[in-house]
């Protein structure tokens, strides 16, 4: 049996929204661009997909939803276009996000630092989150954009983004949010909500790979990344992907279909297999329940790295994830598990689990009963679970 | 960076078989008692290595005859990824059958070898490497709980690279004897930073003592050092061939050129009421030197300060100094 475990990385193209692609391949493969039928045969596709983007984020039509190549894209497209306008002119300095976010807008800060901004990254607390009070002693005059995701890639978490875009509008400071991880998993309304920036990514909500968007509020100003011809109205360059944006404004609407399934029936799975992950000695969650994004599950299991886990995981079929150590190349420990200031052991034990609308309750009972295995397995090579006698006591 | 790196592959593609064998069936893993060891008259010894925080830690067990030292069972118990283990078991292996002094010798290099499918082909990736260095380090830690001694006892060189087992020394040398500039070339003469990446700067999967960033800064310092000292002592020798006056820095060039008006200028100028002081030097973008200068007492207003005397003093310091140095008077 396989079963797809790891859908925070990202998602199954969910055969419906295939469907809709597959004609914009070989059939109608014009450029919408061009004067001929080759490419206007496209654009009742193309606006019925713009259409679907707008209604599943409830957008207003002066708002502009731009499609890009990724999330990271509009992540960059942001950042770097508020620093060449706001920052560049001498006008403000400085960019405040959270020592938690994407790499896509870590590093993106990073750069930006060696140009010469100062940018604050925000500690998050036990749960893994920024308390909103604590970004209202940071905006000063010179702070041009506070950039906080809507819920972690790695825990599920939501951040209190109602209270930052309120705490951004009074103090007249632009809010941009990396909703990645929230589009399509729970409700995201941009007429009730002040938000001037939002990045999705059609591949992490059972569209295709390639295909991200970024919502500017108002079709405010914010200079192109990418220059080139007049596509998107001129705000992002490059030829329009088609079958991309068809596939990306098929799979919002069936997402945002299927929010209530996800409130319930996904999140019923994931609390099944939750309940049962914390019927094994020594483990620990990360965040309560319900202020997580309904799929996702960060668990430390003690005495067991991350890595060893995956292995007799993926031996059985089943694929999750861990941003531990040994996984990835930098040999770095989980960062979030770092920055919640967890336990310095529980940052080489973490194991991500993230269902999806596809998970079935089957593949549920499956993975615990090789996750069960598993652990059984590792702790008894392991030289540091049987050895802590006093972890039984300890609070975790 | 280039065609086979743009798409990165699975760290687990480039494990071997037998590190794969091993990580799913390893064959010495457990604990010894101290009533097994006993039994058969055999002194048990264990050690630890490394802790959870740090994402590995190893604890081996050894059955040793005292009166042989050989070590006749090993076993071992490992927190750490699927490399670890292997490397791990493969060492207990290893350790078997030896005595604890021949144990001492096997290095991190030995087990990855000997997890190898053939010999050509490395066992793990080299961000892996370092899995086998905790292997490594417990048969050290053993050996000197065993022996009652000090476990750096068995180290003789500071090593600064343990993956590749490079010591503090050679990386110095090679500093120097190839005027190395960069952490890369560090790297690619001596494979030092090749591996985990731990030893190039601090912030990487562990804390070293030292660091390649620091050990090049530290040499090329002293490098400079001594040219400057070279330099110093040449003048002092009075052959001062090795360094051109175009070598030196804006101080040296002063210093120079203060130097040769003491000596053959200003007592001239002093005869005649007069002197001057160095306003400025600066180096031009033609090559040249500019020296401004001020004329002081009697020198002031002096009708051959802009001709006669200009051209002494220049004449001297293009003699004593540089051929390219002009003198400004202000």
């Amino acid at each position: 049996m396989r079963v797809y475990l790891d859908n925070n990385a990202t998602t199954i193209v969910d055969p419906k929204v295939f469907k809709e692609m597959e004609p914009y391949f070989v059939q109608s493969y014009g450029n919408p661009n061009s004067l001929h039928e080759f490419g206007s045969e496209t654009h009742p596709a193309l606006r019925k997909a713009m259409g679907q983007l707008y209604c599943g984020l409830n957008a207003d039509d002066q708002d502009d939803i731009v499609v890009t190549s990724c999330a990271t894209e509009s992540n960059n497209w942001v950042l770097k276009g508020v620093y060449h306008d706001h920052i560049l002119n001498g006008e403000k300095d400085h960019i405040i996000t959270s020592e938690v976010e994407h790499p896509a807008i870590i590093s993106t800060c990073k750069f930006l630092e060696t140009l010469g901004v100062k940018v604050t990254y925000l500690p998050v607390n036990e749960k893994g989150i920024i308390e909103a009070n604590d970004l209202k002693s940071f905006i000063t005059e010179k702070t041009a954009l506070v950039t906080i995701m809507w819920a972690n890639n790695e825990t599920g978490m939501l951040f209190p983004i109602e209270e930052i875009s309120q705490i951004c509008k009074e103090a007249g400071v632009l809010f941009h949010s990396d909703a990645v991880q929230a589009v399509g998993k729970i409700p995201v309304d941009l007429k009730k909500l002040d938000i001037d920036f939002l990045s999705f990514s059609a591949h992490k909500f059972h569209g295709p790979k390639g295909v991200g968007g970024l919502y500017i509020k108002n079709s405010q100003p914010l200079t192109s990344l990418l220059h080139g011809g007049e596509h998107m109205g001129g705000r992002r360059s490059g030829t329009l992907n088609v079958a991309g944006i068809v596939g990306m404004g098929e799979a919002l609407e069936l997402a945002v279909k299927n929010l209530s399934f996800e409130n319930n029936n996904v999140r019923k799975l994931r609390d099944k297999l939750e309940d049962e992950i914390l019927k094994l000695d020594d483990v620990f969650v990360v965040g309560s329940r319900d202020e997580r994004t309904p799929n996702t599950i960060l668990v430390s299991v003690k005495g067991i790295e991350g890595e060893a886990m995956l292995w007799d995981l993926n031996k059985n079929g089943i694929a999750a994830s861990t941003g531990s150590a040994c996984a990835s190349e930098d040999l770095e420990s989980n960062p979030v598990m770092e920055a919640i200031g967890a336990e310095a052991d529980l940052a080489h034990t973490a194991l991500r689990l993230s269902l999806s609308r596809f998970t079935t309750e089957e593949e549920i009972d499956y993975t615990v009963g090789i996750l069960n295995n598993a652990v059984k397995r590792l702790r008894a090579i392991s030289s540091t679970y049987s050895y802590a006698p006093d972890w039984h006591d300890s609070k975790l | 960076m280039a065609k086979n790196d743009l798409i990165g592959g699975s760290i687990w593609e480039e494990y071997s078989q037998k590190v794969q064998d091993l990580m799913n069936n390893p064959q010495h893993m457990g604990e010894i008692t101290d009533e097994e060891a006993k039994e058969k008259g055999l002194k048990l010894v264990v050690a630890d290595f490394g802790a959870e925080s740090c994402g590995d830690a190893v604890r081996l067990y050894w059955a040793v005859d005292e009166e042989t030292n050989i070590i006749k069972d090993a076993k071992f118990k490992s927190f750490g990824c699927g490399t670890a283990i292997a490397s791990s078991d493969t060492m207990a292996n290893l350790c078997t059958g030896k005595t604890v002094d021949e144990a001492v010798k096997i290095t991190n290099i030995d087990v990855e070898f000997a997890m190898r499918d053939n010999p050509d082909t490395p066992a793990v990736p080299p961000q892996k490497m370092h899995c086998s260095v905790m292997a490594y380090d417990v048969i050290k830690a053993a050996a000197a709980s065993y022996k009652g001694v000090d476990a750096e006892s068995f180290e003789t060189a500071v090593i600064v690279c343990e993956c590749a087992r490079v010591t503090l020394g050679t990386i110095k040398e090679v500093i120097r004897i190839n005027d190395l500039h960069t952490v890369e070339e560090i790297t690619n003469y001596t494979k030092a930073g090749a591996f985990c990446k731990s030893c190039i700067k601090p912030g990487g999967h562990e804390d070293r003592e030292h660091y390649l960033v620091d050990i090049l800064k530290d040499t090329r310092t002293e490098m400079e050092m001594e040219k400057m000292k070279a330099l110093a002592d040449a003048k002092i020798s009075g052959s001062s061939s090795e360094l051109s006056f175009d070598d030196f820095t804006m101080v040296q060039k002063l210093k120079s050129v203060e130097a040769a008006i003491d000596k053959d200028i200003r007592p001239m100028l002093i005869m005649d009421g007069g002197n001057l002081e160095i306003l400025d030097i600066k180096d031009t973008d033609d090559g040249n030197t500019d020296i401004y200068i001020r004329y002081l007492g009697a020198c002031n207003g002096c009708a051959s300060s802009s001709t006669g005397t200009l051209f002494a003093i220049e004449s001297v310091l293009r003699e004593e100094c540089s051929p390219k140095i002009r003198v400004l008077p202000i």
